[in-house]
């Protein structure tokens, strides 16, 4: 895996420097090919033979959710899904489309950095206590149907759990088992913005196989050499350049038609200027402090401990839980609490998201993926609060000036 | 808090005043625990689990039900001047219970209509929890609590820890837990976003709204943090969700509807035409 490099305070690696980066790793010697709609079950069972639990989207509770599947009629055939602030509603098109639902609350977050780890059981001894490491049992997991702004979040996490000295075991373990089989979106949400983030709508790296669905065929590309492996004896066909222009075609119209966009061109600074601007207040009259938008975000990484003994005290079990900067005893500091409002939470969240992530990772926190304008119950859309906020520091950088025109 | 070495094991008392007797069956529930809790405290007092009745003093005093009589109001604080540690267990202890729901209302009229002789039942207007009679130490939430948390705090106790209690909201648990959001998803009212976590977001695992049965999340009464922002989500359960004012209203007046917050939400959608 290759990491952005960090760079000083404001510069800004740009996705599309990275993608590219690893593009010529695995995409040197990327054939398109072709496996008909009809065949699909064939790279399930590959799968399946090379023992991996397949994992793709299926319908639940009116999203989708991952689950393990078997056979191709678990995916979300003919499932549409449409997203707006605070509202997901799928509908059935009664096409035979496979991948119509772009996706639902999780991203691919939940497969490495599990929602509840165990850490440690400690057990009391004669002479002390004894410790013994929880570890996942190492599994081989294919996920099929991860979108490019998934991929971006999960390099984001690799970059935070994997990285030099700072390598965690239990992500590594979980991690170390994903196969990842990408679908490039051809037709975005209304939540989406991946475009402006350069992370999508084409996957670009970081997958082992990338499918693209054109009417009844699916164009792969190959990213990995386990990917390529998993091809070995399916019968793929060649796709003609037409084919692959008809593919690339859609990837191009769906970027395209992407409503929301972010500006990143004045961040970090343009964000750190704007710290006690009058907006944070209105959107803290707004926003519930509920987390929900840093549950589904892609990248967001806090989490907590939690400690539990049993009655006899003998023993006690340590687990890793994820947290966020919205609760009220993320901000606990020895004695005090540093963010005792919404309004500082929500400042928080959306400072580190954007700006200050980038002076800690050398990248932006955030991949475009609008989860979070989504699953937020009263629909609060972070590209409309930064423009909001941003606006008026275009004008000048003077702290504290009334917003206009809204 | 307690000397676990000591000889003499905890004294735990379980009293009840105006409830179901949903949460002492919480205890009851705790199965093979419920044997670790008898090995670790004397349970002195539990008549819904044994007639072997000891007065006091306790260490630990478990408290189900609200004060609706002259009569509890009394017994509290005689209970309280006996114990060490008052925990109220569940909504009616702790908030009032729904109970409360006759703290709008004409208790008289209630009595007339349901018993033939009204003249026998002695009873309060309102239904309070216990907090506004006696100091509580802690607070147990839910309708019924949840019987591992119970248990938690008991071992803390025991142990000699400050038992931790999160404020966080259902929510959190909600998306650790992989469910799909009932009011995104399929345009509920839910209370989650705005309710104490404790639950294991039960409700919305099985695709309904939670309608806040752990009351407000954080600053409902005790500890750091401020009401939760009742009045964004009454908005958009207005605005968006189509609910007319007294729906909006009945969704905070409920189970914990006389705790502050969800109180103060209601008066003002009652108002609302
Ligand atoms: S901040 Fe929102 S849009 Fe950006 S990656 Fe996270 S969930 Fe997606
Ligand atoms: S935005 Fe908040 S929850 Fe997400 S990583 Fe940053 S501090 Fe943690
Ligand atoms: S922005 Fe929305 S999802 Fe995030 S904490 Fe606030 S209300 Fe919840
Ligand atoms: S279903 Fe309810 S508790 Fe769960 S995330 Fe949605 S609003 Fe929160
Ligand atoms: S989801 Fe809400 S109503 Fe249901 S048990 Fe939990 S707190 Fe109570």
């Amino acid at each position: 895996m290759i990491f952005p490099p960090c760079t000083r305070r404001g510069e800004f690696v740009l996705w599309r420097d990275y993608l590219l980066e690893n593009e010529r790793r695995f995409v040197a010697d990327d054939i398109h090919k072709i496996l008909p709609v009809a065949h699909l079950q064939r790279l399930l069972d590959a799968l399946s033979a090379k023992g991996y639990r397949i994992v793709g989207p299926t319908v639940h509770d009116g999203s989708v959710v991952w689950e393990t599947i078997r056979v191709v009629a678990d995916l979300p055939i003919g499932w549409r899904d449409h997203q707006e602030p605070a509202r997901y509603r799928l509908e059935q098109t009664r096409s035979s489309e496979i991948f119509g639902v772009v996706h639902g609350p999780q991203s691919l977050k939940p497969f490495a950095f599990a929602p509840r780890e165990s850490l440690l059981q400690i057990e009391r001894t004669k002479d002390g206590f004894a410790t013994h490491q929880m570890a996942a049992q190492p599994e081989k997991v294919a996920v099929i149907g991860a979108r490019a702004c998934d991929l971006a979040g999960l390099a984001i996490q690799d970059r935070i759990f994997l990285k030099d000295a700072y390598r965690d075991p239990y992500y590594a373990v979980r991690r170390e088992g994903l196969f990842v089989i990408a679908v490039n979106c051809t037709r975005a949400l209304s939540t989406c913005f991946c475009a402006s983030m350069e992370t999508g709508p084409r996957a670009k790296a970081g997958f082992d196989l990338a499918l693209t669905e054109v009417d009844d065929r699916l164009l792969i590309d190959v990213g990995s050499e386990a990917g390529r492996q998993v091809l070995e004896g399916i019968s793929l066909f060649p796709a003609s350049e037409e084919l692959i222009g008809e593919g690339a075609t859609s990837i191009d119209a769906c970027a395209r038609s992407q409503v929301r966009r972010l500006d990143r061109a004045r961040l970090p600074q343009a964000l750190y200027d704007v710290h006690e601007h009058p907006r944070w207040d209105d959107v803290a009259g707004r926003c519930l402090a509920c987390t929900n938008c840093t549950m589904v975000c892609p990248t967001c990484f806090c989490h907590t401990i939690e400690e539990t003994p049993d009655l006899s005290h003998q023993q006690t079990a340590r687990a890793r839980l994820w947290d966020s900067c919205f609760t009220q005893e993320h901000g606990y500091i020895h004695g005090k609490n540093i963010r005792p409002t919404i309004k500082d939470r929500y400042r928080m969240w959306l400072t580190h998201k954007l700006a200050s992530w980038i002076d800690q990772f050398g990248m932006s926190g955030c991949v475009g993926c609008g989860r979070c304008i989504t699953w937020c119950p009263v629909g609060i859309d972070l590209t409309e609060e930064l423009s909001v906020l941003l606006a008026s520091s275009n004008r000048s950088s003077v702290a504290g000036r009334p917003v206009e025109g809204r | 808090m307690f000397n676990p070495d000591e000889r003499q094991r905890p004294r735990l008392a379980v009293v009840k005043f105006a409830s179901c007797d949903g949460c002492q069956l919480s205890i009851l529930n705790l199965e093979e625990d419920l044997l670790a809790l008898g090995r670790t405290l004397d349970i002195a007092y539990f008549p819904e689990a044994s007639s072997d009745m000891r007065p006091g003093p306790y260490d630990i005093a478990l408290v189900e039900g609200s004060i609706t009589t002259a009569e509890d109001a009394h017994r509290i604080l005689a209970l309280r001047q006996q114990t060490k540690v008052l925990i109220t267990i569940g909504a009616c202890a702790t908030a009032g219970g729904i109970q409360a729901l006759r703290n709008w209302a004409d208790v008289e009229s209630f009595k007339r209509a349901v018993y033939p002789s009204p003249e026998y039942i002695q009873s309060l207007s309102t239904s309070t929890p216990i907090s506004e009679h006696v100091h509580v130490d802690f607070e147990l939430w839910g309708c019924p609590i949840d019987k591992g948390q119970l248990l938690r705090v008991i071992t803390d106790l025991v142990v000699g820890v400050q038992p931790r209690l999160p404020a966080d909201s259902v929510c959190l648990e909600c998306k650790r837990r992989g469910n799909v959001c009932v009011l995104v998803a399929k345009g509920l009212p839910c209370l989650g976003p705005v309710t104490r976590t404790g639950c294991g977001a039960i409700c919305p695992g099985m695709g309904r709204d939670c309608y806040g049965c752990f009351g407000p999340s954080e600053g409902a009464r005790k500890g750091p943090g401020l009401p939760p922002n009742t009045t964004s989500l009454a908005g958009h359960f207005h605005s968006d969700l189509q609910l007319i004012p007294i729906e909006v209203m009945r969704r905070f007046r409920g189970i914990n509807g006389a705790v502050s917050p969800f109180r103060a939400e209601s008066d003002i959608w009652e108002k609302k035409p």
